[in-house]
């Protein structure tokens, strides 16, 4: 197989414009013959649904939830980066994509970021035109703040609410094609299968999570925008509904799965308290602009009260060890940075896995109300899980999934290798490499569904005959009869252990050898447990109920059963990639001061899993990654 | 860390049968879960004991995504002010406490099975207008509509809704007045949403009396039960944009402006 990334010739600021220019047209007429499926209503789905209904096309799009306004996206905080320049401060889509690539650790196709820089600036535009109510400042202009990773203030914010702002923008916009007919919306439906029929992506079997009803449906191509895989940690910030099924069953009918291991941790999440837990809540980045991270210089002084502990007494590390970025230094390099100090013994809270997150001193610089106007809706969240007032005391902060910049791999035209699978948003692998800025998961999201894909789809469906193949092909009668196998198999089993406390230990499993820290030794032993799990899951997994009514029970054993073989593939992925990079930290390979060892002479690549057959032997294909605009240079925040 | 010993009364119904309420024991709950850990704990050992776990719908569990609901001791999304189910958190009760659990019930809000209800009512009124007429690629540069810092901020006082339906829940006619004014009221509010202003506002308002939500009588059980605490202010808006648009349509003004009949 050879992957072929399709990326345009010319200068990397033309490419773009020049690939715009030579993508294929279809005029008004024939696009209503045409029809696209589109899987997920978040950021990237809703925006390509409505985008591609604009168009003319015939669309349907599906979401598990019982909205489509629910989607994860929805619980994005801080903001969405651009390059508007609007602060003056020497912002530009070169900078953008230069602070983009870096931050991805030198990971990402070069090309493929220019265009999330350049589209950015039309984002914001079509945002404020659906009215999404964005911070202004007192001349009616829009405001910004800064986010980890860049040294100018880019970031777009709707108060402790963007991602809901933003979706509610996209959902408004999907709901006005509905209306008019364009799109047919399926709620409470969820994707179990991907139909592939003579060689062609031509649609998806479905259950109806209210009727337990499994069908098919075809079209002329599938989009998926279905998330990231951060739920195979089982803890992590993902909404409880957010898997790995949809691009898992597509791994598994030929799509390769692109740089799995690259997962982010993002530095402000609560603390765990009890294994009852159920999941972990992000603070927003956005909060480190004003608060200091400490931990106390002593270890036995971690026992006391943060305000007991005198000034001299206290570690600003990130402020130490980053003195350039200080609060703001990327998500990967604080969450290790937090996880040192806790591994030496200076972690607050239960448990000794905490680190402060401190406003004090922003609030004497600003008063309570700034402070409050700025980020009150964090602050009561935080009240409400932990009980505590994080403007008496500091807040305790610890890393926690949160991201997954892997997926699956896609051409420029964000076409999977499986011909006609279209991948979009956190479901492919293409923008972040191995560390994903903050801000930048919204600006790709909407980058994909509303600039990109409506442009670059027409390639594939000038190719295709509309409606050649119906779900009356051989192709749509054996998926029907997998995916029915599958959920009898599920309910059959008739166990003694619920499918939580199989997630549970198959998560606890995975952040163990292959979280934040990853050795040869840890991720061998992963290898070896992981099917072990697997197996006893499918002796010993109890579902209670039945298939043909709602069964949340079943809709979890079967998204755990996809976890249960992708965690396979992840652990494999970082055993494979002998180097640190982003979100990827080998111990074995690190500088004498702890920072992450990068190898490029031999891991400068896209790794590109093809389904065997075999769960334990997937073929790994490399696309080479070059650089023709960031020099490949050692990662310094300091 | 306590562990609360509790009594619960869940409501339980599959489809359009009638319902009932069940008596399960809740016995050692950690006092830090929040309250859907608690019916997680619960639902492991009703699986283990061979018994149907109670169906709830939730998701996201930081009370932003809207999916979660229930009505806890007779108030939507339970007693503490400002929050949803999901944040509520099992310190807020006593150890022997008893507390009821119920679906959010309103006509326009069917149950599915047990505490899951169909909110999609909520869908179809944003399908009949909640939503600016631009299409992608249509816009205008971001900074060429200037908005008032304080508009801006009027408006994200209305967007701040997660489309839940404690609202329609806790109004003793169901009413969904509180939701479709947070909802029209935030794009009539901005400028970007002034040209389809009328039209919005009639369709919306028909739309959520097609869908057999009840009449607003000024009681606001609704603000008290927003988790969003979006302000009952927005009601008045909408009356007022609906008596305008209303008055319009009838003496013809907006057909005029469009053309109509050219």
């Amino acid at each position: 197989m050879k992957l072929d990334s399709k990326i345009p010739s010319g200068p990397m600021a033309e490419k773009w414009s020049r690939h715009k220019q030579d993508s294929k047209l279809i005029n008004p007429k024939n696009k209503r013959k045409y029809s696209i499926i589109v899987v997920g209503s978040g950021l990237a789905g809703a925006a390509a649904a409505a985008s591609l209904s604009e168009l003319g096309y015939k669309v349907k799009c599906f979401c598990f939830q019982d909205s489509p306004r629910r989607a994860h996206s929805i619980a994005a905080q801080g903001g969405i980066n651009a390059a508007k320049n609007y602060q003056n401060d020497g912002d530009s889509v070169h900078r953008l994509f230069y602070d983009t690539v870096k931050g991805g650790d030198f990971r990402a196709r070069e090309a493929n970021v220019h265009r999330l820089a350049e589209v950015s600036v039309n984002i914001i535009d079509q945002c404020v035109a659906q009215g999404v109510p964005f911070a202004r400042e007192y001349g009616g202009g829009l405001a910004n703040r800064s986010f980890g990773g860049a040294q100018v203030s880019r970031t777009f914010y709707a108060r402790g609410q963007t991602g809901q702002q933003l979706l509610l923008g996209a959902y408004s916009a999907l709901s006005k094609e509905i209306a008019r007919g364009g799109v047919e919306m399926h709620t409470r439906t969820e994707m179990l299968d991907l139909v592939v029929a003579d060689g062609e992506t031509k649609g998806i079997i479905t259950r109806n999570l209210v009727t337990g009803k499994v069908e098919a449906h075809a079209a002329d191509t599938v989009l998926l925008c279905t998330g990231g895989y951060g739920n195979v940690f089982f803890l992590s910030t993902n909404a409880m509904g957010c898997n790995v099924t949809a691009t898992w069953r597509a791994h598994r009918r030929g799509a390769t799965f692109a740089n799995p291991c690259y997962t982010q941790i993002h530095p402000t999440c609560i603390p765990v308290s009890g294994d009852y837990q159920s999941k972990l809540t992000l603070m927003s980045e956005s909060l480190r602009n004003d608060g200091r991270v400490w931990v106390p210089k002593k270890a036995e002084d971690c026992g006391k009260l943060a305000s007991q502990i005198p000034e001299a007494d206290r570690d600003y590390f990130l402020e130490r060890k980053y003195p350039s970025f200080g609060n703001l230094a990327p998500r990967d390099i604080s969450s290790r940075a937090a996880k040192e100090c806790c591994d030496e013994g200076r972690g607050v809270g239960p448990g000794g896995r905490g680190v402060y997150l401190d406003f004090s001193e922003a609030i004497n610089e600003f008063s309570e109300k700034v402070i409050k106007e700025r980020y009150g809706n964090l602050f009561d969240m935080y009240e409400r899980i932990t009980g505590e007032s994080a403007y008496k005391q500091p807040m305790r902060i610890y890393p926690a999934v949160h991201y997954t910049m892997g997926g699956l791999w896609v051409d420029y035209n964000l076409m999977s290798n499986l011909s006609g699978l279209h991948v979009l948003g956190e479901a492919n692998f293409s923008d972040h490499g191995a560390n994903r800025l903050g801000a930048s998961a919204l600006m790709q999201g909407l980058a994909d569904g509303y600039f990109v894909i409506p442009t670059t789809v027409a390639n594939y469906l000038v190719t295709q005959k509309p409606g050649a193949v119906t779900t009356e092909h051989p192709a749509f009668k054996q998926a029907l009869e997998d995916a029915n196998g599958r959920i009898n198999q599920l309910l059959n089993v008739k166990g003694k252990r619920t499918v939580d406390s199989f997630h549970r230990e198959l998560g606890l499993l995975v952040w163990d050898k292959c979280g934040m820290g990853r050795n040869r030794a840890g991720l061998e032993e992963a290898l070896r447990r992981i099917p072990e799990i697997r197996a006893e899951f499918w002796e010993n997994v109890v579902v209670p109920g039945s298939g043909a009514v709602a069964n949340p029970e079943l809709e979890k054993a079967g998204r755990v059963a996809d976890f249960m073989e992708f965690a396979e593939l992840l652990c494999r992925d970082a055993l494979d990639r002998e180097e640190s990079c982003g979100g990827h930290f080998r111990e074995e390979h690190q500088f004498p001061d702890g920072e992450a060892k990068r190898d490029d002479e031999n891991f400068c690549y896209v790794s590109a899993y093809e389904y065997s057959g075999d769960l334990s032997k997937p073929i790994l294909h490399k696309e080479a990654l070059t650089f023709e605009e960031v020099h490949l240079t050692v990662r310094s925040y300091k | 860390m306590a562990l609360l010993n509790l009594h619960l009364k869940v409501w339980r119904q599959t489809g359009t049968q009638p319902g009932h309420f069940q008596d399960i024991e809740a016995p050692e709950i950690p006092d830090h879960a929040s309250f859907l850990e608690m019916m997680d704990i619960v639902n492991e050992r009703l699986i283990r004991a061979g018994q149907d776990p109670v169906a709830f719908d939730h998701d996201c569990r930081e009370g932003i995504c809207g999916m979660c609901s229930m009505t806890i001791n007779g108030m939507a999304h339970g007693p503490e002010r400002g929050t949803t189910t999901c944040q509520l958190h099992m310190r807020k009760f006593r150890t022997g406490d008893t507390i009821w659990v119920e679906p959010f019930r309103a006509r326009a809000f069917p149950v599915v099975k047990d505490l899951m209800v169909d909110r999609s009512a909520f869908d179809r009124i944003i399908k009949a207008g909640g939503y600016v007429s631009v299409r992608t690629g249509a816009a205008p540069e971001a900074n060429e509509i200037p908005v008032g810092k304080e508009i801006a901020d009027a408006a994200m006082d209305a967007a701040a809704c997660i489309g839940c339906g404690a609202c329609v829940a806790s109004c003793k006619n169901a009413s969904a007045m509180l939701y479709v004014s947070a909802k029209a009221g935030q794009l009539n509010t901005l400028p970007q949403g002034h040209a389809e202003k009328d039209r919005r506002t009639l369709a919306m308002v028909r739309q959520m009396d097609a869908e057999g939500f009840g009449n607003c009588t000024n009681q606001y059980e609704c603000e008290a039960a927003c988790p969003k605490e979006i302000s009952v202010r927005w009601i008045a808006k909408l009356n007022r944009d609906y008596a305008v648009a209303s008055v319009k349509e009838v003496v013809g003004i907006g057909r005029q402006q469009s053309g109509d009949g050219d």
